[in-house]
């Protein structure tokens, strides 16, 4: 799409662009670049000299074990989260999409928690599920089950999955509602006409006319677990015990902080750029135009 | 509906109800522990009930901060998101009008070349290149700044394809007609496309001011002086006490002043907000 009218500016639109192409220049390609330069180098503990190891951080990298337990926790954590927080948001969905009167009050209730923090939802659900303190840690003591995530790894997880759920639930709601009310009413009316009940409606018609929302969420799911989870993971687990919930971003930030092998650290970025850019690649290729909001 | 089963709406209503429970326990519980005193928090028989140390510990948590001397009081780490997410939506928005006003309305070399370097940024979040980001705003003396919390996070093509977007929209006979009357390039932007983008701009402060205010892993790297810190940074390291015991009922003080705001933000403007979040997203 182009305009047909515009100015002809020599330098004037050159001006307009400084403010936001400086800012990407130094804050954005030259941090990018330098990434990708120091995974191939080797500093001294000082960082005073590197030297150039070729692929050496790359392949001590896929060496670790732990890069394996970071991979398939990301690929496991993930997988709960973009499949629970879609169920449930596209269950709450169509039932506020029904013709109820109190349904926009709902729909207000649903979406709040859009514009909490992840670290703060990280931290009311550890709070909630504290195995000392936790109001509903309780009742699962009760029962005899010795919850404690601070030093169970799976309990750990499941919290942090809990907790990734919650505040996604609200997003994926959101859109679901507006690809619900995007399918034609006289679509699902033709299906009443030949005898099909709610359910049977629900499957065959508007779940795969939902198709394109769902796969655009669950692109965008995938993408929230590994990059926004990272406060809920920093403020419940600190990605313990043992590493149970340490994910490849996690591990990114806690290698290059605390380990302090920054080529490393490096390496793992570059690999991450790699899965998001095929991630978003996915997303524009099949999913761009077909989006009806 | 296409037919009226009363049990569907009592069903849907059930469902609905469960969900608004879910979604508001946790922050209810968080509301109830602020109003309690430290010993019945920790004791583990929190009451479901709100008790009587509601002004006490917001009063703590607001001037005084923690207990111990290096703790930063909220008030002043509120200051600090406020600052930073107004800064984070407004520069991102100033920003990106600009660039996408020279994209769409002038012809020069380059131009798609300029979209692309900034289009290619929507790709990678600040949190792949955190480290080497990290060293550029050291080496700029940024670190503990306003600037360093908030210059790295405007990086970003959101704010510029959605106004790309708009301006498309926008009918060319109004630059024609403008050009009729002897505007400039200046003047058509003032008097007519800035009027016209309005509701634009509100809506993607609105989604701005939610991410810049919730941001956690880059505020955590740059701030190394308690001052400096943003309120949902602030209560991980109220919890992380080594030599006494966590005051959880100041840290759920805290962690509901860090969501009244942009909660407030979604509830009072939610239209702008759907809005903004459809639309950055397309």
């Amino acid at each position: 799409m182009e305009k047909s009218a515009f100015f002809n500016g020599k330098l004037l639109p050159y001006l307009l662009l400084v403010p936001q192409l400086t800012i990407t220049f130094v804050f954005f390609y030259w941090p990018a670049s330098q990434a990708v330069r120091q995974s191939f180098l080797r500093e001294d503990a000082f960082g005073l000299s590197s030297e150039f190891i070729g692929l050496e951080n790359y392949q001590a990298l896929f060496a670790q074990p732990e890069y394996y337990k970071a991979m398939l926790t990301t690929l496991v954590f993930s997988t709960l989260v973009a499949a629970l927080s879609l169920s449930i948001a596209l269950l709450f969905a169509t039932q506020a999409d029904k013709n109820l009167k109190a349904a926009p009050a709902y729909k207000l209730f649903m979406i709040w928690p859009y514009a909490v923090a992840p670290a703060v939802a990280g931290v009311l659900w550890f709070f909630m599920f504290h195995p000392t303190l936790g109001t509903l840690a309780r009742p699962l003591r009760w029962m005899g089950f010795d919850w404690n995530p601070l030093l169970n790894g799976n309990h750990a997880l499941i919290l942090v999955v809990m907790a990734a759920v919650w505040k996604q639930i609200s997003y994926n709601f959101l859109f679901f509602l507006a690809g619900l009310q995007s399918i034609p009413k006289s679509v699902i009316e033709a299906g009443a006409i030949d005898g099909a009940g709610p359910m049977r409606r629900f499957w065959t018609i508007v779940f795969p006319l939902l198709s394109p929302t769902t796969f655009f969420l669950l692109v965008v799911n995938v993408v929230y677990v590994f990059f926004d989870t990272f406060g809920i993971i920093d403020a419940v687990t600190g990605g313990g015990p043992a590493g149970a919930t340490t994910t490849m971003v996690y591990k990114v930030y806690a290698d290059g902080r605390l380990g302090g092998d920054l080529g490393s650290s490096a390496a793992q970025s570059v690999v991450l750029m790699a899965i998001v850019i095929a991630l978003t690649a996915i997303q524009f290729r099949y999913v761009e135009r077909k989006v009806q909001y | 509906m296409v037919e009226h089963r009363p049990w569907n709406d009592i069903i849907a209503y059930a469902i609905l109800t469960f969900g608004v429970f879910i979604v508001a326990f946790p922050v209810y519980l968080a509301m109830i522990a602020s109003t309690h005193d430290a010993v019945t928090v920790i004791g583990g028989n929190m009451p479901l009930l709100p008790g009587g140390h509601t002004l006490e510990n917001y009063y703590r948590a607001i001037f005084v901060g923690g207990s111990h001397a290096s703790r930063e009081p909220v008030g002043h780490l509120l200051l600090n998101s406020f600052i930073s997410a107004t800064g984070i939506a407004v520069g991102k928005i100033f920003i990106s009008i600009l660039s996408a006003y020279a994209v769409v309305y002038f012809r020069f070399p380059f131009r798609k070349a300029a979209f692309w370097i900034i289009f290619v940024t929507l790709m990678l979040p600040v949190e792949v290149r955190i480290y080497p980001t990290y060293k550029v705003v050291s080496d700029l003396h940024m670190l503990d700044t306003y600037a360093g919390l908030i210059l790295p996070l405007i990086a970003s093509a959101t704010g510029t394809l959605l106004f790309r977007q708009f301006f498309m929209t926008v009918p060319d006979e109004l630059l024609e007609a403008s050009r009729i009357d002897g505007a400039g390039p200046f003047r058509f932007f003032w008097d007519t496309l800035l009027p016209l983008s309005v509701t634009t701009i509100a809506a993607l402060f609105v989604i701005q001011f939610i991410y810049g205010w919730n941001q956690y892993l880059w505020p955590l790297l740059i701030t190394t002086q308690d001052s400096m810190q943003t309120i949902v940074t602030g209560i991980k390291k109220m919890l992380t006490t080594t030599d006494e015991l966590a005051e959880w009922q100041l840290a759920m003080a805290t962690a509901v002043l860090a969501m009244l705001p942009p909660v407030a933000v979604v509830v009072f403007m939610q239209r702008l907000f759907v809005r903004g979040l459809v639309e950055t997203e397309k």
